[in-house]
């Protein structure tokens, strides 16, 4: 009980809970127009280069599995369900519930990451479709850059947004799974209350970014190439 | 306490709106837009695929993220880090686009030889 009566107070520079949950918001929404920032360069040098290489970009998304892109875009989709649900536990002041949502929101968020390392980035490793690591596309895959007349080197600059955006993504899926973790344990020991649960609503204001990111990334990789 | 609480039902029409928004963009990738129209240099099955993300970003933003809920200087500093990104974009864009806009100058397209000392000629190579 002392454990928790230690978070719900209020840290001294701050007059009430009020302000104090007012400031975390606005700290953490600081903090992702900073993500907003960091992706956007990302998202502006894939405009310019796929306007410079079409082909090569529209040939690459085609070695990507659109099937599996859908998926973890529905898992991603579902956790930031659960995370919201999680806060909303929290605002009610329901420990099990807030512990079983974020609980689920970690196992969904562990699925995205296992799905994406094994089912893409170790096939593509298999098929040698990886920049720097023996890029040479064999098979159907060379017939599909064929068909589309790119060059080769084209394709391996898509394939390299394609690690880089995804790989810092993914990265990002990890952070948040390390602060899930820490935010079970503390549900645990009581230290989220109704009145105090400032941790939650941020962790969950950063998942629903990673998520939002996702969003975007799935229909410029993904999506590109399906047909084409 | 302040803060508003949502209603888990409203939570859940949110998650069946973004589900059914991700079903309608992966549906429509598989039409080619650009061939359909006609249109030779519009890359229209992005541009609707970037409206639906944006659509799916605002909805995550509103509703998950409480900006609905939200005091003001939290949506200005949302709307600051959007319009910067803007500004990111645009510009980089406008640099690449008009590039070719302006003719360079004769002279420097050609290759220059420059004699060394040595007596070795190093041609420099001519711009791109």
């Amino acid at each position: 009980m002392s454990e928790a009566h230690a978070h719900a107070a209020v840290a001294e520079q701050f007059d009430d809970r009020e302000q104090q949950h007012e400031a975390a918001g606005l700290g953490m929404w600081i903090f992702l127009a900073t993500e907003i920032m960091f992706f956007g360069g990302l998202f502006a040098s894939y405009a310019i280069y796929r306007n410079l290489y079409p082909t090569g970009f529209l040939a690459g998304s085609g070695l990507l599995n659109a099937k599996i892109g859908a998926v973890n875009t529905v898992v991603l989709i579902t956790s930031s369900l659960t995370m919201a649900m999680a806060v909303h536990s929290a605002q009610l002041g329901r420990r099990k519930a807030l512990i079983g949502f974020l609980f689920l929101t970690l196992l969904l968020g562990l699925t995205f990451i296992g799905v994406k390392l094994h089912f893409e980035w170790y096939h593509d490793y298999l098929t040698h479709v990886v920049p720097g690591l023996g890029f040479h596309p064999e098979g159907a895959d060379l017939a599909h850059i064929r068909a589309l007349h790119a060059p080769l080197s084209s394709v391996e600059l898509f394939m390299c947004f394609y690690f880089f955006m995804t790989g810092v993504h993914a990265l990002h899926m990890v952070v948040g799974v390390g602060i899930l973790t820490v935010l079970i344990i503390n549900a645990f020991r009581g230290c989220y209350t109704r009145e105090s649960h400032n941790a939650v609503e941020m962790a969950g204001l950063y998942w629903h970014f990673v998520d939002i990111i996702w969003i975007f990334l799935f229909p410029l990789l993904y999506l590109l190439g399906v047909t084409r | 306490m302040s803060e508003h609480v949502a209603s888990p039902k409203l939570y859940i029409f949110i998650f069946v709106t973004l589900l059914a928004l991700t079903g309608l963009t992966t549906a429509i990738a598989y039409i080619n837009l650009d061939a359909m129209f006609g249109l030779k240099n519009l890359p229209l099955n992005t541009i609707v695929a970037l409206a639906i993300a944006i659509c799916k970003a605002t909805l995550v933003g509103l509703f998950f993220m409480h900006l609905r809920w939200s005091s003001n200087v939290m949506r200005l500093v949302v709307a600051c880090a959007v319009f910067w990104m803007g500004i990111l974009i645009t510009l980089t864009a406008a640099d690449f686009f008009t590039r070719n806009w302006t003719p360079i100058p004769r002279p420097w397209q050609a290759s220059v030889t420059v004699q060394q000392p040595s007596g070795i000629v190093i041609p420099h190579r001519s711009l791109p």
